[in-house]
């Protein structure tokens, strides 16, 4: 039917350009699927496995949407982007979420008309050195020669953080992660300095990670969330309470493993109750079903749960919960109440 | 001396001396030696240096190879075998990854239970090409390269096969109004094969094939395009672009010679403009800038985008190497055209093209070899071509940190179709070689 659909739109192309589109949520459960941009490949937050099937951080998110729409975490058609092509796709219409380790910007909120649904992941920029160098601070580096991704925030956060430390450094311009990689082992560079997960997950893949630490110093704030577009708030509060419900779900102690059981009757925890849909009417309130939570965090588990499978302390990538541990245990994850 | 004669005169020899063997240095491999590699004093030492230079790389790498793993499935497992026979993850190769995810990097996310479709597609199209590459096949074959892409897309693509058969059925209506509306009228018949075929296709195709497809789901599984990935992609955009970049290429070299201005200069800047700019520009236009031009949620394919950029792209090349064939031609070949009252058409097909064409071949091979491995490009829009998969290869934690190994396998391929492309080259070069005979 593909040509069909070819000619067809070639047809009526003229008649229906001036259309605005139906409400996102309207436009997802017509299709059957959430389209669900992420990256081609990063390490721990989104890469195909050997069968094709999508998995990580980033991935998480998406399942947990589309299990809150459809309760079906495998209805989902995952979008891989570029660092130029995401935000045309989401803009275009292409795809319907966007969860590709973005930073939250001023400029992207509000010039490129995107609306940031939370942050999944406060990550910053940091340092890697190998130990022989004697390094234990930033601040030491003067002189140092940097491997820096060109064209990228990180480059303009080094620049500002050598100016106001007043020490200087020599730039070793390149382009991938991968290339990074190998500048840095040949020693071409000193330094490599990119975000600290990246930093992690890059360490974890040498030889001898513990010949290389990482420095204390975060330089940037990088708060990594999932966007939509601007112009269907309805969607957006979807995309934003499935995050915040993870998150939820993790401080009151709901697992994927618990889950069945709380969800199937009230317990003596209101929040909880009101969370999985036994107790109010929340699911009505976002056009969803009262279990869309229970499903979202059946899914995958929870925010912790998700944290842990993909990027946290058991996975060779091995990153600690820092700033992305619980409100309650000293970290910035926090959910606004479910009432 | 003379012994074996029976009248012998001391100063005539009678009889031949045995054959004896040529001096050493005369024969076999020494000769070789001395003429090809030790005929002077700077050859000998050019030889020594070059001996040195490849024992040095075969010492390097030979070992990387030979120590190379192939049962782990991962990264960390690999250095473990390599530590355990005392070697350090620079002394072998990891080839492991290959075992692991070979099927990925040849067919993307194809469903594996149909990976024969791909590969009988393949098959099908090496079959449907001999009667065009090789003219000692039989010529009545040619009517199984004429059904060659719709049995490739029905593969490839799946679907019910009403879709493909109406389209094939178009061309069928064409040729009927041909038959029966050029007697009544020449010009007629010629607009009638065109407008009646564009009907049939527009407004009838889709209708009856649903209909068909509804009473009759004869077909195979639907693969969207998405799935494809890998070497599968790579093929399939470079096989589609090469094939229909060729015929365009033909007509706009034509046009560019054309003595029509609105024709010369039509093809005059379509091929500047495309060839003036870089395919990744026009990549990014197939994937961006189309995007915002066709109404919100029509979702044209992708890959069908990148198909016709890539193809506008080296017809624009084509048209520019088959010019250069059309001028290498002396003026005397056109006048003798023209002298025995042949159509443009007939002169193009019987005079001009054919010689133009022979003088062309090196190019057109060339812009095709460059085509091919110009795909890899579209990892920069998304889509997972063998580059893009070793990059969503490396991003699982198993094989994180792992390059060469990924790198050698996608070259080794890639050489494998650019050299046997090289070499069919080569092979009509010689049988078209008419100045010699």
């Amino acid at each position: 039917m593909k040509k069909t659909v070819f000619f067809g739109a070639l047809t009526v192309a003229a008649l229906v350009a001036g259309v605005a589109s139906a409400a996102t949520l309207d436009d997802v459960k017509a299709r059957g699927s959430l389209n669900c941009g992420v990256t081609t490949g990063l390490v721990g937050f989104a890469a195909p496995d050997a069968n094709g099937v999508w998995e990580g951080f980033d991935v998480g998110i998406c399942r947990a949407v589309a299990a809150a729409i459809f309760g079906d975490p495998t209805a989902v058609e995952f979008v891989p982007t570029t660092g130029q092509t995401r935000f045309t796709a989401l803009a275009s219409g292409e795809i319907d979420l966007l969860a590709r380790n973005t930073t939250w910007t001023f400029s992207r909120d509000t010039d490129l008309k995107f609306e940031f649904v939370g942050v999944n992941y406060y990550d910053g920029q940091g340092f890697m050195v190998p130990k022989d160098l004697g390094v234990s601070s930033a601040k030491d580096l003067d002189g140092a020669t940097v491997c820096i991704q060109t064209g990228t925030t990180t480059e303009l956060n080094l620049a500002d953080f050598f100016r106001t430390n007043n020490i200087s450094y020599e730039p070793v311009p390149i382009e991938t992660n991968a290339e990074a990689q190998q500048q840095y082992l040949s020693g071409a560079c000193d330094v490599y300095t990119t975000d600290a997960s990246g930093l992690a997950a890059t360490r974890a893949t040498f030889e001898a990670p513990n010949d290389h630490t990482l420095l204390p110093e975060i330089i940037s704030k990088e708060p990594l969330g999932p966007l939509v577009r601007h112009g269907d708030s309805e969607w957006g509060d979807i995309a934003r309470w499935t995050l915040n419900a993870l998150v939820s779900a993790e401080e009151l102690g709901v697992t994927s493993s618990n889950i069945a059981e709380l969800a199937a009757a009230p317990t003596n925890n209101p929040e909880v109750n009101r969370l999985l849909g036994t107790e109010g009417q929340l699911g009505s309130m976002i056009g969803l079903d009262a279990n869309w939570a229970a499903n979202a965090i059946a899914a995958g588990g929870n925010y912790g749960e998700l944290f842990e499978k993909n990027i946290g302390e058991s996975t060779p990538i091995g990153l600690a919960r820092g700033l992305n541990a619980m409100w309650t245990e000293g970290g910035l994850i926090y959910s606004p109440p479910f009432r | 001396m003379s012994d074996t004669n029976t009248h012998s005169v001391s100063y005539v020899r009678e009889s031949m001396l045995a054959e004896s063997a040529p001096p050493s240095t005369e024969t076999g491999t020494i000769k070789w030696m001395r003429e090809n590699l030790f005929s002077s004093v700077l050859n000998s030492v050019l030889t020594v240096l070059s001996i040195l230079v490849v024992y040095w790389a075969v010492s390097k790498i030979g070992p990387w190879f030979w120590n190379s793993v192939w049962d782990a499935g991962s990264l960390t497992e690999c250095r473990e075998i390599l530590a355990a026979k005392g070697m350090t993850g620079h002394d072998g190769a990891c080839f492991g990854v290959i075992k692991d995810r070979w099927q990925q990097l040849i067919f993307g996310f194809y469903p594996s239970e149909y990976y024969w479709r791909p590969v009988l597609a393949l098959l099908v199209f090496f079959v449907g090409i001999t009667p065009v590459l090789f003219d000692s096949v039989p010529r009545k074959m040619l009517i199984l390269t004429i059904l060659t892409p719709f049995v490739m897309y029905l593969l490839l693509w799946g679907g019910a096969i009403w879709l493909p058969l109406m389209v094939v059925a178009g061309f069928g209506v064409g040729y009927l109004a041909m038959k029966f509306l050029s007697p009544v009228n020449g010009l007629l018949g010629t607009i009638g094969a065109i407008i009646l075929p564009l009907i049939f296709w527009l407004y009838l195709a889709g209708p009856i094939a649903g209909w068909l497809t509804f009473y009759a789901p004869i077909g195979f599984e639907f693969v969207p395009s998405k799935s494809f990935g890998g070497f599968t992609l790579s093929l399939v955009i470079g096989i589609v672009a090469i094939i229909l970049s060729l015929p365009l290429g033909i007509l706009l070299a034509l046009a560019r010679q054309s003595n029509l201005p609105i024709i010369k200069y039509s093809a005059v800047t379509f091929i500047e403009v495309i060839r003036g700019v870089p395919l990744i520009v026009w990549l990014f236009t197939a994937s961006l800038l189309l995007n915002y031009f066709l109404p919100p949620g029509t979702n044209f394919d992708l890959m069908l985008r990148v198909i016709i950029m890539v193809t506008l792209f080296s017809a624009a090349y084509i048209a520019e190497v088959v010019r250069g064939g059309l001028a290498a031609l002396p003026k005397g070949q056109y006048e003798g055209g023209d002298s025995l009252g042949l159509s443009y058409w007939q002169s193009m097909q019987l005079i001009i093209l054919p010689q133009a064409l022979k003088i062309s071949i090196p190019g057109i091979v060339n812009t095709f070899i460059g085509l091919f491995k110009d795909t890899t490009l579209v990892v920069f829009i998304g889509l997972f071509d063998p580059i893009g998969l070793a990059g969503a290869i490396r991003a699982s934690t198993d094989w994180n940190g792992i390059y060469w190994e990924l790198f050698i396998f996608i070259g080794v391929m890639f050489f494998i179709f650019c050299f046997s492309m090289g070499r069919y080259s080569l092979y009509l070069e010689n049988k078209l070689q008419r100045e010699h005979r």
